[in-house]
């Protein structure tokens, strides 16, 4: 009961500032945040008695009172540039929570809409109403529903029907700022037989510090529209990191997600992807590579709920040091969702003695006519193949990044955007090294 | 190539070894100079691939007597990446698969890093290319190989062909070819063979283990050895090969044991 009590306690203190944004934007936006916010005080914040949170202790989170900055320091542009995307024509920029005009651009294409929430025409109103907040439960994910309690802005993507994005178009989240809580909100609709490229990407930049993400994503993929969404982590390393990613496939649509964790003492991603019509194909890859003492989680739900839907889900995890990471991968075949053809797998790699990992594919099927294929493997590297690079001359720890990075690089190649798997082929060369090591 | 002056490039004595608690190498004398080609057959299980992989510091197996002295240093007190830079190559009856690495990457990593350690010039990606492509050439090897990870999705041929790849970039003293034979067809096995024959010179040893007489009509080995039970049995020369690929191996067994005898 104590405990219950010191957590309310905790979200009442991240809560608070919440009152500031409560007027702003239309009628609507303030009743949906009003209510996230009552939703919210009802709930408590998750300990590891909660079985969604069982390998992940956030006690080290509700020790620091996080508050969203009431106004962002103006970054140059200049320290930002080695995170830019130059396959992107559009790049939305938030600087702890807040949009920066200053950093961002948007490249001007008929039926495609970059924005920031609160430059929004007058006429993407009634889009808007319909779609934010939809996805996204604050009504049984307490982060959600913070989040949610503090929207005033975010980075809208809207496709209109038949058009096709001509690049990818990266958002980029900067945090900059020691103890403060930004609530990054997305909002994606791709309306019928359209098409994109998402870069979601969370970067730290001056000193390392503590700071807390709170982001929610919301994706509306059309029917016969194809989404592709990478989703990248790359905080501080005293950083939280805490992502909801909700997305809604209507039939014949496609979503591709790659999401990759690297930073933060501790970051989860919860990951809905719900199937809203037949026929719909799912790709979702993940990894995580941690050292230290970090710890990455990894939620993510799959739901078939009509027929013919096809999914594939690789999730990779390269743990060294005493890291710790968890992958927690539901796929639910509902009643009627016949012919769906699912497979997951989970694949971890530890390179160090004191590295671990926790692993649970789940499984939950209504349905007779359905392939549903799963696999988990927990390993080290193989002796056989560090012996077959030493026999060429190659030193044991050369041997080892290599054969780290090629279990990582699996993922890192099927990135669509060419600069950002080139990026993470670099850092994941440099981490391989120094979090074998450390 | 038998030149009666030639140095001692390898010398084994009494080499015994296991694996967990089988012993599967159980004396084994060998001695190899400059120049030479020896083969050395035996039924499955007699024990001729450990004794290759012992020779590279496989780490699964645990020599418990003998030494082994390589152009007279002790060679068991080396790790693997140090008898490779040494001068020791072995091509694998099984080529590891290396998903998510170039070939390309992979061959100029091992290729510099072979040259660092013998103080020879290193090269750049564009200079590498190059050369790599030359060599791929003579092994009549198809460039595609290059970007393509390593070894993975690769036949059979096209593995064994990879491996004399690196056997010609890394240039061994030593080169000891373990069933580099199994799984060609008579085609690729021409290639490789011919392959190896181009890069063997009378200053390098070479030794082929194989189950098969046939690698032998291509190779032409100075000695032919016979393993069995972790020793060998027999030593003669190419027409000692012929005879096996006649008669099998059970009449040299059954000589040898008639010899212990007598």
């Amino acid at each position: 009961m104590h405990v219950q009590n010191q957590n309310n306690e905790y979200l009442e203190k991240l809560l608070q500032g919440s009152d500031a944004v409560a007027d702003a934007g239309a009628n609507w936006l303030r009743v949906l945040r009003m209510r996230a916010v009552e939703r919210a005080n009802e709930m408590s914040v998750p300990t590891t008695r909660d079985e969604e949170w069982r390998f992940t202790d956030l006690s080290s989170l509700y020790k620091i009172p996080f508050r969203p900055v009431s106004n962002a320091p103006v970054l140059a542009e200049s320290g930002l540039t080695d995170f830019f995307v130059p396959e992107a024509h559009t790049r939305l920029v938030f600087v702890d929570g807040h949009y920066a005009a200053n950093l961002s651009s948007v490249a001007v294409q008929q039926g495609v809409t970059v924005a920031s929430l609160a430059n929004l025409p007058a006429s993407a109103e009634a889009m808007l109403e319909m779609r934010l907040g939809k996805l996204a439960s604050i009504d049984n994910d307490v982060f959600a529903a913070v989040n949610t309690a503090f929207l005033r802005d975010g980075a809208l993507v809207h496709i209109a029907r038949g058009y096709t994005s001509d690049a990818p178009i990266h958002l980029l989240f900067v945090a900059s700022s020691k103890q403060a809580a930004a609530y990054p909100r997305v909002l994606v609709v791709a309306e019928p037989e359209t098409e994109c490229a998402i870069v979601e990407d969370f970067v730290g930049v001056g000193d390392d510090a503590a700071y807390l993400t709170d982001s929610v994503s919301e994706i509306h993929v059309g029917k016969q529209a194809r989404v592709s969404h990478v989703k990248l982590q790359r905080e501080m390393h005293s950083a939280f990191h805490i992502a909801n990613t909700s997305v809604n496939v209507a039939s014949s649509g496609f979503y591709a997600m790659w999401t990759v964790a690297l930073g933060a003492r501790l970051s989860r991603h919860n990951l809905s992807i719900v199937q809203a019509g037949e026929g719909t194909e799912f790709t979702v890859d993940g990894l995580a590579l941690i050292g230290g003492g970090q710890l990455a989680d990894m939620h993510s739900s799959i739901d078939h709920a009509h027929a013919y839907g096809r999914s594939r889900q690789l999730h990779k995890t390269v743990a060294g040091g005493a890291a710790h990471a968890v992958f927690n991968g539901k796929i639910l075949v509902r009643e009627g969702a016949q012919q769906t053809d699912s497979g997951q797998q989970s694949r971890n790699l530890l390179i160090s003695d004191k590295a671990h990992v926790d692993t649970k594919p789940q499984l939950e099927i209504f349905a007779d006519d359905v392939k549903c294929a799963h696999g988990a493997t927990v390993g080290q590297i193989e002796a056989e193949e560090l012996f077959y690079l030493k026999s060429r001359g190659l030193s044991d720890t050369t041997a080892r990044n290599l054969l780290t990075y090629a279990f990582a690089a699996q993922i890192i190649e099927r990135i669509p955007v060419k600069s950002l798997a080139n990026q993470l082929v670099k850092i994941v060369l440099e981490q391989t090294h120094m979090k074998g090591t450390a | 190539m038998i030149r009666p002056n030639a140095s001692v490039m390898l010398e084994v004595r009494d080499l015994t070894a296991k694996i967990e608690d089988r012993t599967i190498l159980k004396g084994i004398h060998f001695t190899v100079r400059a120049g030479e080609v020896h083969a050395i057959m035996g039924p499955n299980g007699s024990g001729k691939s450990t004794f290759a992989k012992v020779l590279a510091g496989h780490p699964a197996y645990e020599v418990m007597r003998g030494e082994v002295l390589f152009e007279g240093k002790n060679l068991l007190s080396l790790t693997p990446e140090e008898r490779a830079r040494a001068g020791v190559f072995l091509g694998f009856q099984y080529p590891v698969e290396v998903p998510g690495v170039s070939n390309s990457s992979f061959l100029r990593l091992a290729y510099n890093t072979i040259q660092s350690a013998r103080a020879l010039e290193e090269l750049d990606p564009l200079e590498f290319d190059d050369f790599v492509r030359e060599k791929m050439k003579s092994l009549e090897m198809d460039p595609a190989f290059l970007e393509r990870s390593v070894n993975a999705g690769f036949s059979g041929g096209e593995k064994k062909r990879n491996e004399i790849l690196q056997m010609s970039l890394l240039a061994p003293r030593l080169a000891i070819l373990d069933e580099t034979d199994s799984g060609l067809d008579i085609d690729a096995l021409r290639v490789v063979a011919r392959g190896v024959n181009k890069l063997h010179t009378p200053e390098m040893g070479l030794v082929l283990v194989t189950h098969y007489q046939r690698l032998l009509n291509y190779i032409e080995p100075d000695y032919v050895h016979v393993m069995e039970g972790g020793r060998i049995i027999k030593t003669g020369d190419k027409s000692l090969a012929l005879e096996l690929e006649a008669r099998g191996y059970d009449w040299v067994a059954t000589e040898s044991k008639g010899k212990a005898a007598a």
